[in-house]
């Protein structure tokens, strides 16, 4: 049994294994699957000030090896998060992330303070990034100021762990994680969703109601794998590596292409078991390797 | 509490061109599942298939410790299934939906209206609500004779009432346009179908004052309520038709 224990930055995790905000509830809706206690962490699904309705239906699409989402952010808002989630989670034995997300930067500055004052909540996920809301969202994450701004003002308030999700959806994404890196970033984690679009050929229309939405799945990790490896290249401070992670094999190359830690998406919705496959398979692999410790892996691909 | 099983085929039959009809096995005790449940079949080896595919329980024989899937062959996932040969398995995620059919009824006069593969839940919600000494009445739809399924197996559990399209079986027509809607009121109405043919059968419970509840199938993927891809629109908010249904009281729903 190697040691699986990996720092990003301040926080420490059992394992190198998170969950990927939106793909996993509030962890609860997995809890009759896998022991939410053996995870290094998970992301609680994509919060704001104020609740969301999100995108009308159809929010998905199935594509080659993936699928694409327009959910657009739904969720019920931090106070209700802190009313009711937050209770039923806080006692586990994981690190429980929250993401957080706003239309403007007073928004994710005034989530993130009262995230701040929740003892149980180690750090929280930045998120930059997301493809389907119509204001702020991605915006912040394609230009490197913009996302700079957003970033200083809420590591003013934020004084726990800061993680930044960055979108793919731009022409330097290690430009851009310098920028949040100099704003104050503890850690990055990459790639949120690439933007896409299908159309129904049969009924001549988009087959989402917001026309374009978010992909993810096996089909985006040669370019999620590509994007942790220049950010790896580009930073100091630690990076979190997702996209089209479904097995434990996918999350060992982002290992080797300099994570520190991954994060399991869109594969929970085929197998709710993966994240704990992921865990025994990097397990195993170090084992079969000769690796002591995961973190003589992290990275290894330049060395 | 829901379970990941890897099921073996016991028995598959087509039933008509394009509908099959499945029975799954184990060697454990099958869980307990509710009427208006579904499950999550993985679809392995098949590179068009990324996501599991949902699938109304149709019937569960805990004699035989038998599940039944009534499917119709759509697209590249359930023509999968369809190839699957007995003794084969098939990873079965089950049951789900936190809300089925109401079956805490008993003495009451129901109908139980089904259009297309949309039959399939209503054959393991007669049998409960039989059980519970209530009358049941079937409206069965389709576009033709050759379309219509399991007539045998509803005929256990009651009447069976049928409309066509092209009128080659039954009254020709719409469900909605049966003449039994027409002569007699019915305490409670549970309908599984097309969108279109459940709205006007929404139509008709409103209009008739009987209360009504629908199936409904959006498309999903996580199928536990956690990725929200298959929200309907209800009075109070988005909710997942996988995790909050996905039964609904029609008096819930934007329609």
């Amino acid at each position: 049994m190697a040691n699986l224990e990996v720092k990003l930055g301040n926080l420490s995790l059992k394992n190198p294994v998170l969950t990927a905000s939106g793909t996993f509830g509030y962890g609860t809706e997995y809890a009759d699957f896998i022991d939410l206690n053996r995870l290094g962490g998970f992301i609680v699904k994509g919060t704001t000030l104020n609740a969301r309705e999100g995108n009308p239906y159809p929010r998905m699409a199935e594509t080659p090896s993936g699928m694409l989402n327009a959910v657009g952010l739904q969720n019920k808002g931090v106070d209700y998060f802190i009313e009711h989630i937050y209770p039923t989670i806080k006692d586990l034995n994981t690190n429980v992330l929250v993401n957080v997300s706003g239309a403007c930067i007073e928004d994710y500055v005034r989530c993130a303070e009262k995230i701040n004052e929740l003892d149980k909540i180690p750090s929280i996920e930045l998120n930059i990034s997301c493809p389907n809301v119509k204001k702020g969202g991605m915006g912040f994450g394609t230009s490197p100021d913009m996302a700079a701004e957003v970033v200083s003002n809420v590591r003013k308030v934020y004084k726990k762990h800061l993680m930044v999700k960055l979108s793919p959806n731009v022409t330097s994404i290690a430009e851009i994680a310098k920028a949040v890196e100099g704003a104050g970033a503890d850690s990055v984690s990459l790639i949120n969703t690439l933007l896409g679009m299908a159309i129904d050929a049969e009924r001549r229309k988009p087959l989402l109601s917001t026309v374009t939405g978010g992909l993810s799945g096996a089909c985006v990790k040669p370019i999620a794998l590509r994007c942790v490896w220049q950010v790896a290249n580009a930073v100091k401070i630690p990076v979190v590596g997702l996209g089209g992670i479904m097995c434990a094999t996918d999350a060992i190359e982002f290992l080797l292409a300099g994570a520190t830690a991954v994060q399991i998406g869109t594969a929970n919705f085929i197998d709710p078991t993966t994240t704990v496959n992921v865990i025994d398979g990097i397990n195993e692999y170090l084992d079969r390797h000769n690796f002591s410790s995961v973190t003589e892996i992290i990275g290894a691909i330049n060395k | 509490m829901k379970h990941l099983l890897d099921l073996t085929l016991k028995e598959s039959r087509f039933l008509n061109a394009r509908n099959i009809l499945m029975k799954f096995t184990s060697d454990k005790w099958l869980p307990e599942m509710l009427p208006g449940q579904f499950v999550e079949v993985k679809i392995e080896n098949e590179p068009k298939v990324f996501l599991r595919r949902p699938i109304s329980i149709h019937f569960v024989d805990y004699e035989q410790n038998e599940l039944w899937l009534l499917v119709q062959t759509v697209g590249n996932g359930t023509n999968k299934m369809a190839q699957l040969k007995v003794g084969e398995t098939m990873n079965i995620m089950l049951p789900l939906g936190d809300r089925g059919f109401s079956i805490e009824k008993s003495n009451q006069d129901l109908l139980l209206i089904g259009g297309g593969v949309g039959v399939a839940p209503l054959l393991y919600l007669a049998k409960i609500l039989k059980e519970k000494g209530n009358k049941i009445t079937f409206l069965l739809g389709s576009r033709t004779k050759e379309d219509l399924m399991q007539i045998d197996e509803f005929s256990k559990y009651g009447e069976v009432l049928v409309t066509t399209e092209d009128g080659s079986f039954g009254e020709k027509g719409f469900v909605t346009q049966h003449s039994v809607l027409s002569a007699k009121k019915f305490d409670y109405i549970y309908t599984c179908g097309p969108t279109p043919m459940m709205k006007a059968v929404a139509k008709y419970a409103t209009e008739a004052n009987s209360a009504c509840e629908v199936s409904l199938e959006n498309k999903m993927a996580c199928g536990l309520g956690a990725c929200l891809c298959c929200v309907t629109e209800t009075k109070k908010s988005n909710e997942c038709v996988c995790k909050k249904g996905p039964v609904f009281d029609i008096n819930e729903l934007n329609w």
